[in-house]
């Protein structure tokens, strides 16, 4: 008896720690292999070339700015709607909305981020599109701002959760504290609360521009997937080319190990490297933040 | 000591069993035979209804057709994961030279026409173009409607993916004119939509939009352009006469290729595809059947 108890916590605590290291092998793996498909772009197009502002792969014209500023500007435009929804609603649910309303409205914006993206994108091309066109008076329809729209629809979810998570966090005692000082109720969320919340909050923002920086069968349908450079304030309102709808779009048809399926894999390397870069700048906020609450506490 | 020895032999288990995949399935396999088609967007619903009625005539024959654009599946045929590529536009040297290097010999059929049709939304005043207006239009130098008889709107350029023959057909025979040296491009701020629904769907309802596709995919409440070839040509609309007495501009063949010259199953299927039961499929669906010109090797 003794020994079989042995055996089995022994395999099971292989396993977990197997499961465990794997996530990190796995990134690794990723990229890697990134790194192997990816650096050869960089031998075989001038770097001068891959900074230019046309991309027309077919022939050979592979400036990858236009590309960057897409997602860039439709990500700023995703952040820009997600951030104040997102935390306007988990502030909402966690500090002032009944509990009858709180039951009703957290499995609810569950389920918007439940949505298949290719389905929200199908509604961008259908409905928001000529809507806006009319409404905004704009030449097209599809636009940097319809994929915005729909992106910070999608990067809600994500944000209303962990901020929300994040508020509840905050312990009674500080907004006790507060209303025994003679502050109002949105005095105490905006300056006791959210500050308390403020490391969780942020991770919230992080995360849903990654979500939104990630996003690709959305970004494809409904912005028009122009290669333009989106630099001006007006280019939110003109057709732009994200780097994922360009990978989603033209892996298909590239030849295995040709120039075009290396500068592919360079701007997935590219990809990756600013999710990471997203990514990271939140947990060293959020270890900061615990540092910091560490040195108080103690 | 022990427990180091035991993972490790778990460990040489699990590395074992992941052993290597095994051979993709040949075509000579015993009971059905497969054939793999891939390729043009334009061809597909051509390919799959001739798979269809193959199929329900050869009970022992598997065809699988899939889309994704000809550049898809020559770099298929080039990557030997097909049999059939199927394409809208003729292979390039340079995919020609990729598949000499692998080894891969690519062979053309012709197996229908295509006339690409230009289409405007139905309000759109505008119903004739030539074809340096057109060129004009799509390369930038033209960008607003009332500069070829319109009403004052900025023209809003739709094109395919440049994955799509139709894309390069459309760049080679209208934005350069046919001419090998010309560099002309598409202006940056062309739409590139992933299919022909969101270039359908967009010009359906975007009064400023033009675009273009295959004559049997324009859903009949859409405007197509009468095209003049020169400037003070007669304007034509796109029809299976009109392609086939030259009359329509951009008219094209369609093709399907071939590792080397095909063989059994493939080569059975290519020739009923050339025979005057499977061209009446073509012209069914809104393409124009091949001009039996030279019968095939």
């Amino acid at each position: 008896m003794e020994k079989s108890l042995t055996w089995r916590e022994f395999i099971i605590t292989r396993l977990i720690q197997t499961s465990g290291y794997s996530a990190i092998v796995f990134v690794a793996l990723i990229f890697f292999f990134l790194l192997r498909e990816g650096l050869p772009a960089l031998a075989e197009v001038k770097p001068s070339e891959l900074l230019s502002i046309r991309w027309y792969p077919i022939e050979n014209y592979f400036g990858i700015l236009p590309l960057l500023t897409g997602s860039l500007i439709v990500t700023l435009g995703a952040g820009l709607i997600a951030v104040p929804f997102g935390i306007g609603t988990a502030v909402y649910i966690s500090e002032i909305a009944p509990r009858w309303m709180r039951e009703i409205l957290k499995p609810l914006v569950e389920l918007l981020g439940g949505l298949p993206s290719v389905v929200l994108g199908f509604l961008g091309i259908l409905v928001l599109s000529p809507f806006l066109r009319v409404f905004l008076n704009l030449p097209t329809g599809l636009t940097a701002f319809t994929g915005s729209l729909l992106l910070g629809g999608i990067a809600v979810p994500t944000v209303v959760s962990v901020a929300e998570d994040a508020l509840d966090a905050v312990p009674r005692a500080y907004r006790e504290g507060a209303w025994a000082l003679g502050a109002t109720r949105w005095q105490t969320i905006w300056r006791v609360t959210l500050p308390a919340a403020k490391s969780g909050v942020l991770t919230a923002i992080m995360l849903g521009v990654g979500r939104a920086i990630g996003e690709t069968m959305t970004v494809m349908m409904v912005t028009g997937n122009a290669p333009v450079l989106a630099i001006k304030l007006g280019s939110l309102f003109s057709p732009v080319r994200t780097m994922t709808a360009t990978i989603a779009a033209e892996m298909g048809e590239v030849a295995s190990g040709s120039t075009h399926y290396h500068v592919l894999f360079f701007i997935g390397m590219v990809l990756f490297l600013i999710s990471l870069g997203v990514n990271i700048a939140a947990s060293s906020v959020v270890f900061r933040a615990r540092k910091r609450a560490e040195r108080i506490l103690s | 000591m022990k427990r180091a020895l035991i993972s490790f032999l778990l460990a040489v288990f699990f590395v074992t069993a992941c052993g290597p995949a095994s051979q993709a399935e040949t075509a000579s396999d015993s009971q059905a035979k497969y054939i793999e088609n891939k390729g043009s967007d334009t061809i597909v619903n051509l390919a799959l209804a001739w798979a269809e009625k193959y199929q329900g005539e050869h009970s022992d024959v598997r065809i699988s057709v899939t889309g994704g654009g000809s550049g898809t599946g020559l770099a298929a045929l080039i990557n030997k994961t097909v049999d059939i590529a199927n394409a809208s536009r003729k292979i390039k040297d340079e995919e020609i030279n990729q598949a000499n290097a692998n080894g891969v010999e690519p062979v053309e059929h012709i197996i229908a026409r295509d006339a690409i049709a230009v289409i405007v939304n139905p309000e759109n005043p505008v119903s004739q173009l030539t074809l340096k207006q057109i060129s004009d239009i799509y390369s930038g130098k033209i960008s607003n409607w009332k500069e070829v008889g319109g009403e004052d709107r900025p023209i809003v350029r739709l094109s395919r993916e440049t994955n799509s023959g139709t894309h390069v057909y459309f760049l080679e025979t209208v934005l350069r004119l046919g001419s090998k040296e010309d560099k002309t491009l598409f202006s940056t701020d062309t739409l590139l939509l992933p299919s022909s629904e969101g270039i359908i769907a967009e010009v359906r309802q975007n009064p400023n939009a033009i675009g273009y596709d295959g004559l049997g995919y324009v859903p009949k409440d859409l405007k197509m352009i009468a095209i003049a070839t020169e400037t003070g040509g007669a304007y034509v609309l796109p029809s299976i006469a009109t392609v086939n007495d030259k009359t329509y501009a951009i008219a094209r063949d369609l093709y399907m290729y071939t590792n080397g010259q095909p063989t059994g199953v493939v080569k059975e299927y290519l020739d009923w595809i050339i025979s005057p039961e499977a061209q009446q499929v073509v012209a069914d669906l809104g393409f124009v059947p091949a001009l039996i010109t030279n019968p095939s090797p």
